[in-house]
Order: C-alpha cells, then structure tokens, then sequence
C-alpha cells in the first residue's frame, strides 16, 4: 500500500461523487413530476425535458457514480488486503484517465440533449456517437483494472505460493473477473452495432439483437454493482459490529457462485420481447433463481455475522441483540440499514424475474420502485457508509459531523419507505415507468392517490443527499488535519484455511463461466445475428 | 465463546438446505402456471421487415376482426406516438388476440391487470393475448420510451357488456 493506491482511489472518488450529486438532482425533479410539479418548464435553457433529466439520471447515478466507485475501491481494498502496491501505477492512471476522457465525450451529447436515450440507449433511439464512443472508453478502462488487478495478484501468488488469497482481495478480483466476461455483450453491441451506426458508416441496426447484447451485460452489473458492496458487507462490516466473520469457505462459494451465475441470465429481462423463445427464457429463469441462491448464502452469513458482533456486546434473545449493534457508527448504520432493505429489493427481483409473473410488472413502476431499494439503496447506501471512514482516511481528516450523518441515514431510509412502496403498489395498478406522469394521456384515478407519495419520499431523498454532499465536502475543506487510519479487516470464525484450494485456481471457474454463457446465450445470438438484414434506421425523436 | 466447527456446519446446513428448497419450489409453480394455466410470456413469431410494416399481410390493413366465436383479432402497428388502432371494441367474454410491430422505434404494448404485456420491437413480430370478462374502458399504454411524446402514446379497449 502506498501513496498512489490512495490517490488513484480519492481520485476515482471524486468523479463518482460529483456524479451521484448530477444523479441526485435529476432524481428529483422527476419526483417532483411524479407528484404533478412540473420544474421543467424553469430549467428549460439547461434541462430541456423530463426526458432529458431521466437519461442524466440514470447515466449518472447507475453507470458512472457505480463504476467509478469500484474502480476506485476495489484495488484500494485488493492492495491492502495482499499488503502489496499495484503492480503498475502506470497503468492505474492510464485507466483513470481513459475513463475520465470516455466520461467527459459522453457527456456532452447527454448534457447537449443529443443523447435522451436513458441509460440503456435502445436502438434505433440514436444518439450522438459521442455518447456510444465515450461509454465504451469507461467499459475499456474497467478492463484495464481486471489487467491490473491480475498482475498485482500474480506477483502475490509469487511471493505467497501455496497461500489462500486474502478473502477481501479474492472478492475483488472475482468481481472484476465477472465483469470483464459480462461486459462483452455491451462491447460487441457497442462496436459492432451502435458505433457504426451512429457515425453512419451502417445504415441500419436491429433492436432485438441490440437488446439482447445489452442484457447480456445489463444483468450482471448489477453484480457488479452488488459484489463490492458485499466486499464491505463480508470483510470490513463484521468487525465493526464489533464481531467476527462467520465463514470464509462460504463467503468464497457464493463468490464463485456469482462468477459463475451472473452473466448466463440476461434473457430475464426480455420476457416480454418478441423473437426469443419461451425456452430460452424459461432456462433463464431457472439459472436466475439459480443466482438466487449465493445471495441467501451472503444473507446467512453476513447476518450470522452481525449476530455475532451484537452478541459480544451484550445483546441478547433471538432479534434483540440486533439493537444492540454500534448504531452510532454512521459507517455501520448505513450498511445494515443498507442490508435491511436489499431484503425487500432482492425479494422484488424474484417476483420480476418470475417468467409469467412479469407479465403483471414489466416496464411499470414497479420496476424504479425494485432499482431504488437494490442500486439506489443497498448499493448506493453501502457505499455512503464506505466512504463515512474511507473519505477522512483518503483526507486525512476527520468525519466533519457523524450526527449529520446518521441523521443522512435515517432521512434516506425514511425517503425511500415512501418512495419505493408507493412505486411498487403504482406498477401493480399498471402505471408505466420512465413516463412524464404528469402529462400522461391515460393517467388512472387510483394511480394520482399515491403519486405524491413518490414526490414526499424523493424529496427526503433528496435532503438526505444534500446533507450527505455537505458533509463530505466540510469534511475535506474544514475538518482539521488528524490521520485516520483504514478500517481493520474482520477475522472469521472459520477462517480461510478450512475453504477448498480449489478456489484459489482461476482456470476451472473462468472456463466454466465462459461455457455456461455460451450455453445459455450461443444459439440465440448466433441465430439473430445470422438473421438480422440490419436495415432498422436510426430516429432522434426527443 | 466461540461455537465448535461441527456446530457451524450444521448453522450452515440448516440454511442452505432451505435455501435451495425455496427457489426450487418457486420455479415449479412458475412452470405449472406458464405451461398448466397457459399464461405465458411472449414468444417467437418471426421476423418483419420494419421498413415495409405496411406491405406485410398482418400490418396492411391494421384492425379488429373476429375470426371465430368468441375470438378477436387485433392487428396493430406502433408508431410515434399512436396506436393504429387506437380504440377496439369487443363483448365481454372475448379472447382478444394481439398483433404488433413498429414502423419506427422500440415501444411497447401493455393493457394493466390483463397480462398484455409485450415489447413492440421494429423488425419482429410480437404477439399476446387475454381473455377480457368484465365489461369496462382499460386503457392501452406504451410503456416504452419512444420519444418526446411517449407519455402521449395510449388508446383503449372497450369490452361491452353482452345485449
């Protein structure tokens, strides 16, 4: 661990943070829309519609605040946890800078309103390729930390033969590895497809096999969302609930689980598109409910860790020692709480992936309401409670205030128990998502009782954020210089030498996972795209 | 004091036995729905050429027809930012059979609380249907994205009571 290890991490930090605070204000002028305060017509010179504001939204918060964020923690914590620098600095800020540089062209279309596409930028909606271009520089960059990443663990392995890799550094690379497989999908769609088009050198491009390309990344980043929250939620949480992992062995199968099961399930998201056959959706379905299953595991475990911690401090009964927990800790309080509510997304997400069942729910509202609890809470939150001690160890500063910041807590996680029910119960009533409500042509009486909740919640979401930003920015600029050091790494009751040496060789898992997403996405990509006359013309229609 | 490692194995046991149980049980009451109860998600019915909708025999003349008794069909286009047909009329106690494609970008064909839920994809073929018992006005929404006006972009089923 060295200097440089720290300033790419704060470096990657910053971009992701001013991010989030563009994601935070566009959030909630469409909350305030949901509510039938129409702000657009002010914002008119820079934010040209509610559109516009929805694809900053999106963009912003899901694609670069996240992956920014990891890009900035994950070799933070994989330095650390091997006790080793990056194996080539050099490459660390070619990759910062490649992805800011990719950041930076993809913005201007999108601030510009010439790329309101959302985030997931369906074909033939085109964008300007500036937008294309950019996003593929950020996807080319978070491969060039997987490079990284392996070269640091390979002059580990050099030193340590013989060793099981640090639990947090396993995690990490595990996660980049997943990544790196899924992100094809989105680079060939990008290269091959949206890229040419856009600079005119393909006159027409196909919406079914752009779609699927898409959700053959478009699931299994929200792994790679995920896995870095439970990075913390394995191997720094326990010991700041003042206890121990519960398992190493079995925080590493769910790992290899996730390598495995991320990337082979996409097609749950297309149930409802025409030109996929309901086999290969229903095998889908089976290998998502399958994926299911180390998330139960990670429930298990994490809980059984906080358990353990609330126990060592006195607690008792069967749910009880749970209040006794370090709730004053702003870092912890964010993640459990984080936690909490990942219960009611995760168990969200299997009602949509549930083959028939989307019927009921696809496209609706039900559908923001599920991201907000998954992304926008137990990743997003998780990520707060991170920087709630990575920022002052970063600044070598102090927290300016932990009061405001459990306050930031409590506010989000009151917000968004408004905020994602009533978008649940408004998807069930049949409303669209990603829809100017206020407007709408077929707006229902039962679904204008319970859009003000959504403007409510957003805007306590929305506060919560202010005081977040606040805080981070008073603790860098006024907190008096003191060191703070990172957060220890949690021990485990059964520890990393009871987990099969098996884990420890890449080999088998990156074959396996190659081979299981050729199972399950092959013959179908193979089929559209031997089929596809790519004469579908592009159309700017916002 | 720390428990034994035979005592956290069987913890461990105790969950993920559950843990496969469940998901397992779920995907076989999906299975008895989809293929018992014919509730299904949308399928492959081919490809369309998405700049010649209209040359195409579902697609030329887009409408409502009866096709048996009981049985309606709906042959529909999607384009920004209308419905063709926008209004459809049936009796109660019909099934109505969907079918859609768009001349321009990607919208979608959902009808709220009667499992019509498909994406409208220019260049394939999309197809739902539903039964439609309760005589009332649903409305018919896109709820794609497809543009500046997408918000606009609805019609509506009228299910008559029989005479």
């Amino acid at each position: 661990m060295t200097a440089v290890e720290r300033r790419l991490a704060a470096a990657n930090l910053i971009i992701a943070l001013v991010a989030l605070f563009g994601g935070v204000v566009t959030g909630f002028f469409q909350a305030l829309e949901y509510a039938g305060i129409d702000v657009y017509p002010s914002l008119a010179p820079v934010i040209r519609s509610y559109y516009h504001s929805l694809s900053i939204h999106g963009v912003l918060n899901a694609l670069v605040f996240t992956t920014f964020f990891i890009c900035g923690f994950l070799p933070f914590m994989t330095s650390r946890a091997l006790s080793l620098p990056l194996a080539s600095p050099r490459i660390g800020w070619l990759t910062f800078w490649l992805m800011t540089a990719g950041l930076v062209l993809a913005s201007i279309p999108l601030v510009g309103n010439a790329a309101t596409v959302m985030f997931t930028f369906y074909p033939p909606l085109k964008a300007h390729w500036a937008f294309y271009i950019g996003l593929t520089l950020v996807v080319a960059g978070t491969w060039l930390v997987t490079l990284n990443l392996a070269l640091t663990w390979r002059a580990w392995r050099a030193r340590n033969p013989g060793t099981r890799t640090p639990l947090a550094a396993f995690m990490s690379l595990v996660t980049f590895a997943m990544w790196t497989i899924a992100s094809v999908g989105l680079a060939a769609e990008m290269l091959v497809l949206t890229i040419p088009w856009s600079l005119g050198i393909v006159v027409g491009t196909d919406a079914l096999l752009a779609r699927t390309l898409f959700w053959f990344t478009g699931h299994a980043i929200v792994y790679f969302w995920l896995l870095p929250a439970y990075v913390s939620w394995y191997t720094l949480v326990p010991r700041q609930a003042g206890g121990k992992l519960l398992s190493d062995p079995m925080a590493r199968t769910s790992f290899i689980l996730f390598l495995l099961l991320s990337t082979p399930i996409g097609i749950h998201h297309q149930y409802a598109d025409p030109g996929i056959h309901q086999g290969w959706k229903l095998l889908h379905a089976l290998l998502t409910f399958a994926v299911f299953f180390p998330s139960l595991l990670t429930f298990f475990n994490v809980v059984a860790s906080l358990e353990i911690g609330g126990r060592a401090r006195g607690g008792t009964g069967w749910l009880s020692w749970f209040l006794r927990l370090p709730w004053g800790d702003p870092s912890l309080a964010a993640q459990v709480l984080a936690m909490v509510l990942f219960a009611f997304g995760g168990a969200g997400g299997l009602i949509l992936a549930s083959f028939s069942v989307n019927l009921v729910v696809h496209n609706t509202a039900y559908v923001p309401g599920h991201l907000h609890l998954t992304v926008g809470s137990a990743v997003m939150l998780t990520f707060v409670g991170i920087t709630y001690w990575l920022v002052p160890h970063l600044a070598g500063r102090p927290l300016w205030s932990r009061k405001f910041a459990l306050a930031q807590v409590w506010l989000w996680v009151a917000g968004v128990l408004l905020f994602s029910p009533a978008l649940h119960e408004l998807g069930l009533r049949g409303m669209p998502r990603r829809t100017m409500m206020g407007h709408a042509a077929y707006m229902q009486a039962d679904w204008k009782t319970l859009l003000p909740l959504v403007g409510i919640g957003g805007s306590l979401m929305f506060l919560s954020m202010l005081a977040y930003f606040l805080n981070m920015v008073l603790t860098v600029t006024v907190s008096r210089r003191a060191e703070q050091p990172a957060l220890p790494f949690a021990e485990a009751l059964s520890g990393s030498d009871h987990a099969p040496s098996a884990f420890d060789r890449w080999r088998p898992w990156l074959v396996t996972a190659g081979l299981l997403v050729a199972l399950a996405y092959g013959p179908t990509l193979l089929r559209l795209a031997a089929t596809t006359p790519l004469n579908t013309p592009g159309l700017r229609v916002w | 004091m720390a428990p034994r490692r035979s005592t956290l194995y069987l913890w461990e046991l105790a969950w993920i036995l559950p843990s496969i149980a469940l998901p397992v049980g779920m995907l076989a009451a999906l299975a008895v729905t989809a293929f018992g109860a014919g509730i299904n998600v949308a399928g492959d019915r081919g490809r369309i050429d998405s700049t010649k909708v209209a040359e195409h025999p579902l697609f030329k003349d887009p409408g409502v027809a009866q096709i048996a008794p009981g049985q309606y069909e709906v042959r529909m286009t999607a384009q920004i930012w209308s419905f063709a047909p926008n209004e459809i009329r049936v009796p109660a106690g019909s099934t109505v059979h969907f079918w859609v494609t768009s001349k321009d970008v990607v919208h979608g064909l959902m009808i709220p609380r009667h499992n019509i839920n498909v994406m409208v994809l220019p260049g394939q073929i999309g197809h739902a249907q539903a039964r439609f018992d309760t005589p009332g006005e649903y409305p018919i929404i896109c709820h794609e994205y497809c543009g500046i006006a997408h918000h606009t972009m609805g019609g509506k089923i009228i299910v008559e009571a029989k005479p």
